[in-house]
C-alpha cells in the first residue's frame, strides 16, 4: 500500500518546530546534495525526476525517516549514479572513509495496471473518485485520497505519467486535475466542516463518479 | 541500511562531487552556478514582489490568477520547479495553504528552497489532517467561518499563495508592499505582516 514517503495523514508526529531567519543551507553538505541534483542532468542524461524521487522512496523506512531532506536527496541521488554504472559503491566508501547507505532495489513489478488517458476525461465541477490500486513502485496519488470523491477545481496541462516515467515504461503524457475533498470525506468525523484539501491527480489514477 | 554506522554525511557529499568532478563529469563551475541558483537566485522575496505587484495593478492581478507561469516570468521569475505555477488567492472566507506530503516540492523560482519545517515529516504528515492545529502551532489562529484549502503538491503544478493585502497598507509602493510578504505567507501559514 503506502510507502514511507508517502506521509500525509499518517499519526504520530509531534509538533512543527520553525527555526527563525533560517538559511537556505545549514551545512555545506547540504549545497553540495543540492547542487549535485541540480548538475544529475548533465552528469546522467537519461537522468528524470521520477526516477530520483522513486530513488528517494526507496530508501529503507527507517533511514528515511531520520534524517535530514538532504541527506535524502544525496543517497537518491547518489543510488540512482550507482545503479546505472556511472559511480562505484566502492570507490565512494574508500573516498567518504566508510560505509555509504544506499536505497534499496526497485520492486519485481513496479507499475500498476492503470490505462493510459491520453484526452482528458473530466471537467471542472465534475465528481471523480481515485482508484483504489496498489502499486510498490513510484506513484503520485497519496494514499489519503485514494477510494475517495471529490471535485474537480481545474483542469491543469497534461505532464510525463510519472507512474511509468519513473520505471521505464511507456512514455505517456495526461492531464493532472486539481480535486477538491472535503474534510469529511477524507477524515470522517474528524474533518473540519469548513476545511478541505485538493490533491493534483493525472487522469488514469480517476474515474468518473455520479454525484 | 547498513548496521555499520555509515561515514559522516559530510564525507559522503564529498565522495560523490570528487568522483564525478575525478571523471570529468562534473565542473567546479557547474557546481558552483548550481549553488548560486539555489542560494541566491530563487528567494522568497521574488514571490513577494509578485504579490505586491498584483496588490497595485489590477491588470497584473488578472494575468496572474489567469496564467501565474506567465506572470511571474513577466518579472523575470521562472525556471525548474516554476514551469507550471498556479496562483491562489485568499479571500476573508477562505485561505489556503501549500504542502508536499511525498517529497517537498515547492515553486523555487518565486519560493525559494523549502526550509527545513515544511519538509519536516511533522509538516507533511499533519498538515493535511490537522490544518488548524498546525497553523495554530506556526502562530495562525483562523475562526471557524474562514474555510482553509490546503493544497498538495502531488504533480507539477507549483502553488504560491496570495495573501490578503493588509489593512492600512493604502498608498504603500510596491517595495514597501513587498516587505509585508513572507515566506510563511506566500505558502499559507501566516498572513501578510501588518501595515
Amino acid at each position: 500500500m503506502r510507502g514511507i514517503h508517502d506521509l500525509g495523514g499518517m499519526y504520530g508526529f509531534g509538533p512543527v518546530v520553525r527555526e527563525s531567519d533560517e538559511p537556505v543551507f545549514h551545512e555545506e553538505w547540504q549545497e553540495t546534495a543540492f547542487a549535485l541534483l541540480m548538475a544529475a542532468g548533465t552528469v546522467q542524461p537519461g537522468f528524470n525526476a521520477d526516477q530520483y524521487r522513486h530513488s528517494v522512496e526507496r530508501m529503507a523506512p527507517g533511514h528515511y525517516l531520520s534524517v535530514h531532506y538532504y541527506e535524502r536527496m544525496l543517497t537518491g541521488i547518489t543510488t540512482l549514479l550507482v545503479e546505472q554504472g556511472v559511480l562505484d559503491l566502492a570507490d565512494l566508501e574508500a573516498r567518504a572513509g566508510g560505509v555509504f547507505p544506499l536505497a534499496l532495489p526497485v520492486a519485481a513489478a513496479p507499475m500498476a495496471a492503470l490505462t493510459p488517458q491520453p484526452e482528458a476525461r473530466f471537467r471542472v465541477g465534475q465528481q471523480v473518485r481515485v482508484r483504489q490500486y496498489s502499486c510498490m513502485g513510484h506513484t503520485r496519488a497519496p494514499e489519503f485520497c485514494r477510494g475517495k470523491s471529490g471535485t474537480v477545481l481545474r483542469v491543469a496541462p497534461k505532464f510525463s505519467f510519472p507512474d511509468t516515467s519513473a520505471h521505464g515504461g511507456e512514455l505517456r503524457e495526461e492531464h493532472t486535475y486539481h480535486v477538491e475533498f472535503t474534510a469529511r470525506e477524507l477524515w470522517g468525523a474528524e474533518g473540519n466542516d469548513s476545511d478541505s484539501v485538493v490533491v493534483d491527480l493525472w487522469d488514469s489514477y480517476l474515474e468518473g463518479d455520479a454525484p | 541500511m547498513s548496521r555499520q554506522a555509515p561515514a559522516p554525511i559530510a564525507a559522503r557529499a564529498a565522495a560523490v562531487k570528487s568522483a564525478l568532478i575525478d571523471k570529468g563529469l562534473l565542473t567546479a563551475e557547474t557546481f558552483g552556478h548550481m549553488v548560486h541558483l539555489g542560494a541566491d537566485e530563487w528567494k522568497p522575496e521574488n514571490g513577494a514582489r509578485v504579490v505586491a505587484r498584483a496588490w497595485t495593478d489590477p491588470a497584473f492581478r488578472e494575468r496572474l490568477l489567469h496564467d501565474a507561469t506567465a506572470a511571474c516570468a513577466e518579472l523575470g521569475y521562472e525556471g525548474p520547479q516554476g514551469e507550471y505555477i498556479v496562483a491562489l488567492e485568499d479571500t476573508a472566507d477562505r485561505h489556503n495553504v501549500i504542502v508536499c506530503t511525498q517529497c517537498s516540492c515547492t515553486a523555487w523560482p518565486v519560493l525559494g528552497l523549502p526550509t527545513d519545517w515544511y519538509k519536516s515529516p511533522e509538516y507533511r504528515a499533519r498538515v493535511v489532517r490537522e490544518p488548524r492545529p498546525v497553523l495554530r502551532e506556526l502562530g495562525l489562529e483562523l475562526p471557524q467561518e474562514v474555510a482553509i484549502r490546503v493544497w498538495e503538491t502531488s504533480a507539477e503544478t507549483r502553488y504560491m499563495v496570495i495573501p490578503m493585502r493588509p489593512a492600512g497598507s493604502e498608498g504603500w509602493s510596491e517595495e514597501q508592499l513587498a516587505g509585508l510578504v513572507t515566506r510563511e505567507a506566500l505558502i499559507g501559514t501566516a498572513m501578510a505582516l501588518p501595515a
